[in-house]
C-alpha cells in the first residue's frame, strides 16, 4: 500500500496547490487517485496528457494534477476538449465533470460528444448534487431526496447517466464507485485504451452537503452503502429482479467499435485533397 | 511573419463577404473552425467546411454557440489559430466564453454577421446593434478589439487584421460585419501569399522550468504555450496569479484584471483604425461604420455639392473606441453626425469624447433596412444651422 500514495504523489502539483478544496470524506479524491494510477500504469507521458474540466467540486481536480490543465466554464468541458483534441489529436484529453456540470448546464455538449465520438475520456463523478454551491439538487439527485433547493424532496426524476450515455451513442460506457477503488482504477484504464468516447460514471458521495441532508451518515457510511448497492454487471444475470431493483449496475457497460471522429475527419481531409 | 500559400486564394474574384470572410481566415493560417449554422452568417461555416479540409485544416459543425467559441478556445491551446462566426442570438451565446478567453488570454476570432435584433429580431435582414454588446457583453472587466468591415473585400482584410491583433494582445477579436456586407457580392482581390503579413504567436522562448504562463512582458501580454510541449501548463477562469493558478484575493484581482484592461487601453492609439474621407477641410463628419459608411456616401456628396464641407470618419476599428482622434475633430468642425443602424450606441461614444467640443448629431435607424441617404443628408443639414 506504500507504493499507492508514492505513485499518486509523483504526478501532483503538491507544492503549488495544497491544501485542496475537498471536504474532509469526499470521495472526488479517491476518483483523482484512480486516475492517476491509471495514467500511472499506462505509462502515458505527463505532458501529452490535458485534463480539462468544467465548474464544481470535480472540477477542480485539474489544478491539483502535473498534466496540461485546463478549468473552464460551467457544463463546457467536453466542447473545450473536443477543440483540444481535433487541434492536436496525439494528445491524450481526459475530461473531469460532475452530474449538475455534464447533465443539467452540459447536458446538450454531453450527448453530442456521447454521438460524435472524438476519442475524449470524460470521468463523470456523480455525487447526486451541488456540492461547490451548497448542496441544491442536481439532475442525477434521486426522487424525494433533499437538496438546499429541495427542502420538500425532490419530485424531478433523476437521470440514469450511463443509459444516457448509451442512448447517445457512446461506443464505451463504464460504471464505478469510489468505493471500488481497484475497480475504478481499471474502468479508468480501459477507458483511456478505447478508441473513441469513453464515459466512466463514477457513483461517489458528498457526505458533507448530501449526506447530512438526507441523514445518510458520514463518509464511510456512505462508501458502505456503496458497496451494497452496486452489482457487478457479470452477477446481474444472477440476481432476481426484485433485488435489483434499487441497486446500480458496475463494470463495463457498453463497449462497441463505431468510426472515431478524428479518424474519419482525417478520411474528409484526404477526400478534399483528392478532389482537387 | 508572411502567409501560408496553401491557403491563400490568390487572384481576382467574385464573393460575397462572408466568403470573403472564409478566405481571410484561410489567408491568415487559420486552420480550426467550430460553428453553429445561424443566419445570416452561414455562408462562411459552408465555405471553411469544403474549403479548410482541403488544406489540412478543420471544420467541425458544434451542437450550439456556446459548445463552439468552448471549441475555439480548446483548439488555440492545442496550438491551432482558431474562429467562429455567428450573428445576434448566437453571440448571446457566446458571450460566456468570450469572458473566458478574455480572461486565458486566448487569441481567437468571433465574425458577427449582424441582423436586426432584439432576439430572434430579422435574421435575414441587416442590423448593427450589437455594438456595445461586443463591448460589454460578456460579465465582468475586460477590453475587447471589434473591427467593422464596409465591403467583401474588406472583409478578407479585416479577418487578417483581426487574426493579427489577437495573436499580438492575446484577446479574442471580434469582426463586427453586417448582413449588408455579408450577403452583398463585390470584387474581391487577393493578393499573394508572401504580401501579406501575419503576426505569429507569442510562444515563449523559455524553459519549462523558467516559463510563468501570465508574466507579462513590457507590453503587458504575456508570452504563450501549447499543450504537449512540456510546460504542462494550469488555465483557469478563476482569478489567477502569474503562474495561472486560482487565488481569491483583491490583490490578484487588481493585478490581473487591471493589466487585462490597459493592455488594450495603454496601446490603443497602435490599434485604432480609421478611414478619413474629406475631413481636412470638413465642417460635419458623419461618424459611420459597416454598411452605413457607405450609405451615408451619397448624401456627404450631396452636401459637397451644395457648399456644405462633410466628411466622413469611419470605423475600421470600432474598439478600442477612436477617442484621440474624434476629440482633435470635435475641436474643429460643427458637428458629429453619426449613422447607425440602431437607436444610439457608438453614438454616445462619440458624445462622451466630443464633450461638448460640438454638436453631436444621431441618425437612428432600427434595421432591417439601411439608412436613406436622404435622411443623412438632412441631419448634416441641420447639423451647419
Amino acid at each position: 500500500m506504500e507504493l499507492i500514495p508514492k505513485v499518486t504523489h509523483h504526478y501532483l502539483r503538491t507544492k503549488k496547490k495544497f491544501p485542496n478544496v475537498w471536504c474532509a470524506g469526499c470521495g472526488i479524491g479517491i476518483v483523482m487517485g484512480a486516475i492517476i494510477r491509471a495514467i500511472d500504469k499506462l505509462k502515458l507521458s505527463r505532458d501529452e496528457v490535458v485534463m480539462v474540466s468544467g465548474i464544481g467540486c470535480s472540477s477542480r481536480m485539474p489544478v491539483y494534477v502535473d498534466f496540461n490543465t485546463l478549468h473552464t466554464t460551467h457544463g463546457r468541458p467536453l466542447a473545450f476538449a473536443t477543440g483540444v483534441k481535433l487541434a492536436k489529436p496525439s494528445l491524450k484529453v481526459i475530461v473531469i465533470t460532475g452530474d449538475g456540470d455534464a447533465l443539467a448546464i452540459g447536458g446538450n455538449h454531453f450527448i453530442h460528444a456521447c454521438r460524435r465520438n472524438i476519442d475524449l475520456t470524460c470521468i463523470l463523478v456523480n455525487n447526486q448534487t451541488y456540492g461547490m454551491t451548497g448542496g441544491q439538487f442536481s439532475p442525477s439527485t434521486p426522487f424525494m431526496k433533499i437538496g438546499t433547493t429541495a427542502p420538500y424532496g425532490n419530485r424531478e426524476r433523476a437521470f440514469d447517466i450511463s443509459k444516457l450515455a448509451i442512448a447517445s451513442g457512446a461506443p464505451f460506457v463504464a460504471r464505478g464507485t469510489a468505493y471500488h477503488v481497484v475497480q475504478l482504477e481499471k474502468l479508468v484504464e480501459q477507458a483511456t485504451l478505447k478508441k473513441g468516447f469513453s464515459l466512466v460514471e463514477v457513483i461517489s458521495h458528498c457526505p458533507t452537503l448530501y449526506g447530512r441532508l438526507n441523514k445518510e451518515g458520514d463518509a464511510v457510511e456512505m462508501l458502505k452503502w456503496q458497496r451494497g448497492h452496486a452489482i457487478p454487471i457479470s452477477a446481474a444475470g444472477k440476481v432476481p429482479p426484485e433485488k435489483l431493483r434499487d441497486k446500480f449496475l458496475t463494470g463495463v457497460l457498453w463497449d462497441i467499435e463505431f468510426p472515431e471522429y478524428c479518424e474519419e475527419y482525417d478520411k474528409v481531409i484526404a477526400e478534399a485533397q483528392r478532389r482537387d | 511573419m508572411k502567409a501560408d500559400p496553401k491557403g491563400v486564394l490568390t487572384g481576382e474574384h467574385y464573393l460575397d463577404g462572408d466568403h470573403a470572410c472564409a478566405e481571410g481566415a484561410l489567408a491568415a493560417g487559420c486552420r480550426f473552425f467550430a460553428g453553429y449554422p445561424i443566419t445570416p452568417s452561414t455562408e462562411v461555416a459552408e465555405r471553411v467546411s469544403e474549403r479548410f479540409p482541403d488544406i489540412g485544416g478543420i471544420f467541425i459543425q458544434m451542437e450550439d454557440e456556446m459548445g463552439s467559441m468552448a471549441a475555439v478556445i480548446g483548439a488555440a491551446w492545442g496550438g491551432a489559430k482558431s474562429m467562429t462566426v455567428t450573428s445576434g442570438p448566437g453571440f448571446s451565446l457566446m458571450m460566456e466564453n468570450i469572458g473566458l478567453a478574455a480572461m486565458m488570454e486566448t487569441p481567437c476570432v468571433v465574425i458577427n454577421v449582424q441582423r436586426g435584433g432584439p432576439s430572434t429580431g430579422l435574421p435575414t435582414l441587416p442590423g448593427q446593434a450589437d455594438m456595445m454588446q461586443a463591448r460589454w457583453g460578456s460579465h465582468g472587466d475586460y477590453e475587447i478589439i471589434a473591427l467593422c468591415p464596409n465591403s467583401p473585400q474588406e472583409c478578407f482584410e479585416v479577418v487578417i487584421e483581426a487574426f493579427n491583433l489577437s495573436e499580438k494582445y492575446r484577446v479574442p477579436v471580434l469582426v463586427m460585419a453586417d448582413e449588408c456586407v455579408g450577403h452583398m457580392t463585390e470584387k474581391v482581390v487577393i493578393p499573394k501569399a508572401d504580401e501579406i503579413k501575419l503576426y505569429p504567436r507569442r510562444y515563449t522562448k523559455l524553459s519549462p522550468r523558467e516559463y510563468l504562463p501570465f508574466k507579462p512582458g513590457k507590453d503587458l501580454i504575456p508570452e504563450m504555450v501549447k499543450a504537449g510541449d512540456g510546460y504542462k501548463f494550469h488555465i483557469t477562469g478563476l482569478t489567477h496569479d502569474e503562474k495561472g493558478y486560482p487565488v481569491m484575493t483583491w490583490e490578484a484581482q487588481e493585478k490581473l484584471v487591471r493589466r487585462l484592461v490597459e493592455k488594450i487601453r495603454l496601446n490603443a492609439d497602435e490599434i485604432v483604425h480609421v478611414e478619413e474621407i474629406d475631413t481636412e477641410d470638413a465642417e460635419v463628419v458623419i461618424l459611420s461604420y459597416g454598411i452605413s459608411s457607405r450609405v451615408a456616401i451619397p448624401a456627404i456628396q450631396k452636401a459637397r455639392k451644395e457648399g456644405i464641407k462633410a466628411g466622413q470618419l469611419r470605423l475600421v476599428i470600432a474598439w478600442p473606441f477612436p477617442e484621440k482622434k474624434v476629440r482633435e475633430l470635435a475641436k474643429k468642425i460643427k458637428a458629429f453626425v453619426v449613422v447607425e443602424m440602431n437607436y444610439g450606441q457608438m453614438f454616445y461614444e462619440v458624445e462622451r469624447c466630443v464633450q461638448g467640443d460640438c454638436k453631436t448629431l444621431l441618425v437612428p435607424h432600427g434595421g432591417g433596412w439601411v439608412h436613406d441617404p436622404e435622411d443623412i443628408y438632412k441631419a448634416i443639414k441641420e447639423a451647419i444651422k
